[in-house]
């Protein structure tokens, strides 16, 4: 029959496409649901290769984009650069019970297309933070669970980055480094003697690939990933892990198909398959499967849960614990400093960096307590002005306009990036009365920020200044732009694992306690939410999930 | 762009928030639409021509007339804009022949190179005067929008990127620290 396949596989973003490719090398006939359309490698970036002068609006916002995406307009992803990369806003509504910026990608390759590509690997200091501080549930796991796991996927996906030795921040399998420019060699010498190594500047780790790799060119410096890279230079869906899966032939990609429900078995006490709605044809497929893996993103795959299994859980395949949906977190951020850099007007660059500098979390490490729990990092860059720059004693005319088509002068800025706690009342629910454009449940979202992140917030803002000035920086200026949760774009949390069926989703292989052949391996798995970027260690949960399921198909235990 | 270079290339631009911004997170206001039809007259974007040239004007590098800054100008007032702004810029045309009239006894057009400079330099005397008294409930003024747009305009266009300034469409390298000579063109992206 058509519709049986080994394993399906829900969603075609980063963890949906390790999904695939692990499934399909094992030799496990997979189908691949992707809810929106498809975008194919190199022939569908068609902004990538376009010069400035090419967008109607130079890359600025016309009021038909504004109307068209209320969400998405709140921050700087709304471009014209890359809009179809981003939801159609008005088919897929959500209901904001307090303010959340939800950012969606709603095609093949998902948020793999336009992620920010910083890949850091966890430490024992995130796997071990619950059950020291007392908050929420401990993470089942531990470092050396996953740390295979990590060298398993950066091989393979391509990550560069300086090996550094940090306890906090564990090297990865690195290509080589970017490198600094100037300014950033200097900042980062003063910063690390001034603070004997227990604060450190270092170059981003970014899976943009350095030298080729996998039949992939390297990094062309162009700093366009977002639009899609022709060269296949940072990782992807499309660049890395849907090709080696296309390879294997053992993959069906099925894009418009938004699975409605996970097709639960009583008898069995396993899901069956998946209910598949056609988003061209608003027709209905049933699709089998030995092994479901959920990989829909933090808050929808949440949603394929809670509309799966009603007859048995009102609330959804997964929420006898009544943790579905609940503890959502993100990185809070857009907070820092910024400074000049001065003694450097004979310095400049070639090439355009796709990646930046980070310091690594120190607060509440290493005998440091402050009055709130956890930590931040930081990303940021120096870099000469460009022509957008205001040259105040200059008015018009020619000597103004060549003037701002010299760079202007240096500027260095640290913008933090702080860990969330996991709230159980930050949660996610069906929002029965509002339907989609497919006449399907929307999502509610009810979510913010708390004490202790105000508090860290301060520290963020003046943690940066202090380590600016130090570094020898004039006019450092801290920031707060304001946050809203989600803006981050690393929404976590909604089914976490755990050692206790009573008080989570999935257990330490993230198989669904209730379904046990259904493994939600994105964001929503997440325990606690760290202060790094997580999607590196969505990629090697999923790796490890799916050798999992595999051997314990093989055993016939699911 | 990383998210820090996105977010600061739209608030960077003039020292402060591009117009049409400012209504981002409020949405827009509903306000009478406005007849922007007229921006694509002759006569207007001859006058937004000359306005862009006198603000960029031709240097050992091309000018704004060079690169059609007018036609850019009113697909911008009319795309981006809201209707408020709209309708501050065409009266904004009005009111710079008006000055010019006052001033030289004749409108913009028909004024000499050196006239229309004086008298956009004082006009860029007052937007800095008005920047620094304005709150943001205020209405813009008319020659911010139109020397944000000359340069927004200019700066992106192919001149603007490759005569101007420098472009390289693929670095293919990345070289940190390159010797710097004043004089030098910066990069026309980053």
């Amino acid at each position: 029959m058509t519709n049986t396949y080994d394993a399906i596989v829900i969603g075609s973003g980063i963890s949906g496409g390790w999904a695939a490719k692990e499934l399909t090398e094992r030799g496990l006939k997979t189908i691949m649901l992707e809810r929106g359309k498809n975008i194919e490698h190199i022939s569908g970036y068609v902004n990538a290769n376009k010069a400035p002068w090419e967008f109607k609006y130079r890359l600025s916002r016309s009021q038909q984009m504004l109307n068209d995406h209320p969400v998405l307009k709140r921050d700087y992803v709304l471009s014209e650069a890359n809009l179809y990369y981003w939801v159609n806003e008005k088919e897929s509504p959500y209901k904001e019970v307090k303010p959340f910026d939800w950012f969606r990608g709603y095609q093949v390759g998902g948020r793999s297309l336009t992620w920010g590509r910083q890949s850091y690997r966890w430490s024992d200091f995130d796997f071990e933070a619950n059950a020291k501080d007392g908050i929420a549930i401990d993470w089942p796991i531990r470092y050396a669970d996953i740390a295979p796991w990590y060298g398993y996927v950066e091989k393979f996906a391509g990550i560069s980055g300086s090996k550094e030795g940090l306890p906090q921040l564990p090297d990865s399998e690195f290509l080589p480094a970017m490198e600094m420019n100037c300014v950033e060699k200097d900042v980062a010498a003063r910063i690390n003697k001034q603070y004997k190594d227990l604060r450190k500047m270092i170059i981003g780790r970014v899976a943009n690939i350095t030298v080729p790799h996998n039949n992939r060119t390297n990094c062309q410096y162009r700093n366009k990933c977002a639009l899609g890279c022709p060269f296949g230079a940072y990782f992807s869906t499309q660049s890395s892990t849907l090709p080696a899966a296309m390879a294997t032939g053992n993959l069906t990609l099925r894009p418009f198909s938004i699975v409605t429900k996970i097709i639960y078995d009583k008898d069995t006490k396993k899901a069956k398959g998946v209910e598949v709605l056609d988003a061209e044809t608003n027709q209905t497929y049933e699709y089998y499967a030995k092994v479901v893996f959920v990989c829909a993103s933090t808050l929808n795959s949440a949603w394929v849960l809670m509309n799966s299994a009603t007859d048995v859980w009102p609330e959804g395949l997964g929420s006898s614990s009544g943790e579905l949906g609940h503890n959502l977190m993100d990185h809070h951020f857009k907070c820092g400093a910024n400074g000049e850099p001065e003694g450097y007007d004979d310095k400049y660059y070639f090439g355009r960096r796709a990646n930046g500098i980070y310091i690594p979390r120190f607060r509440n490490l290493f005998g440091d307590k402050r009055d709130y729990l956890r930590g931040f990092g930081y990303q940021g860059r120096a870099s000469r002005e460009g022509w957008s720059r205001e040259i105040a004693e200059m008015n018009i005319g020619g000597e103004f306009k060549d003037a701002l088509a010299e760079p202007g002068k240096w500027t260095m800025g640290l913008t933090a990036f702080g860990e969330t706690l996991p709230y159980h009342d930050n949660k996610t629910y069906l929002d029965k009365d509002k339907k989609d454009k497919w006449g399907l449940p929307i999502l509610a979202i009810s979510a913010e920020i708390k004490d202790n992140e105000h508090k860290m917030r301060v520290d963020m803002m003046q943690d940066a200044k202090e380590m600016l000035e130090t570094a020898g920086l004039k006019n450092v200026t801290t920031f707060d732009s304001g946050y809203t949760l989600g803006a981050g774009i690393h929404e976590m949390g909604t089914a976490r694992m755990g050692h206790d069926p009573k008080t989570s989703v999935l257990n330490k292989w993230n198989q669904v306690w209730d379904a046990q052949n259904v493994f939600v391996t994105d964001g929503s798995c997440m325990v606690s939410a760290a202060c790094v970027n997580p999607s590196l260690t969505y990629m090697a949960l999923t790796a490890r999930a799916v050798d999992h399921a595999v051997n314990e198909l093989k055993k016939n235990n699911i | 762009m990383d998210r820090r270079e996105a977010i600061s290339r739209v608030a960077l631009l003039m020292g402060g928030t591009l117009v049409g911004m400012e209504y981002m997170m409020s949405g827009c206001k509903s306000a009478p639409a406005v007849n922007v039809n007229v921006l694509f007259e002759k006569n207007n974007i001859k006058l937004l021509d000359e306005v862009g040239d006198t603000i960029l004007p031709a240097t050992q590098t091309p000018g704004s007339k060079d690169v059609q800054i007018g036609s850019f100008m009113a697909l911008m007032v009319r795309d981006c804009y809201v209707a408020d702004d709209q309708q501050i810029f065409i009266n904004g045309i009005a009111k710079l022949n008006d000055e010019c009239r006052q001033k030289y006894n004749k409108g913009f057009l028909d004024c000499s190179k050196s006239q229309r400079t004086e008298l956009l330099n004082e006009l860029n005397k007052e937007l800095y005067v008005f920047r620094k008294i304005r709150t943001i409930y205020e209405p813009n003024h008319y020659f911010r929008m139109m020397k944000e747009l000359t340069l927004l305009g200019y700066f992106t266009s192919e001149d603007g990127c490759t005569k101007a300034m420098r472009y390289d469409p693929v670095p293919g390298r990345f070289d940190g620290c390159i010797p710097y000579k004043k004089g030098d063109k910066a990069w026309a992206t980053s």
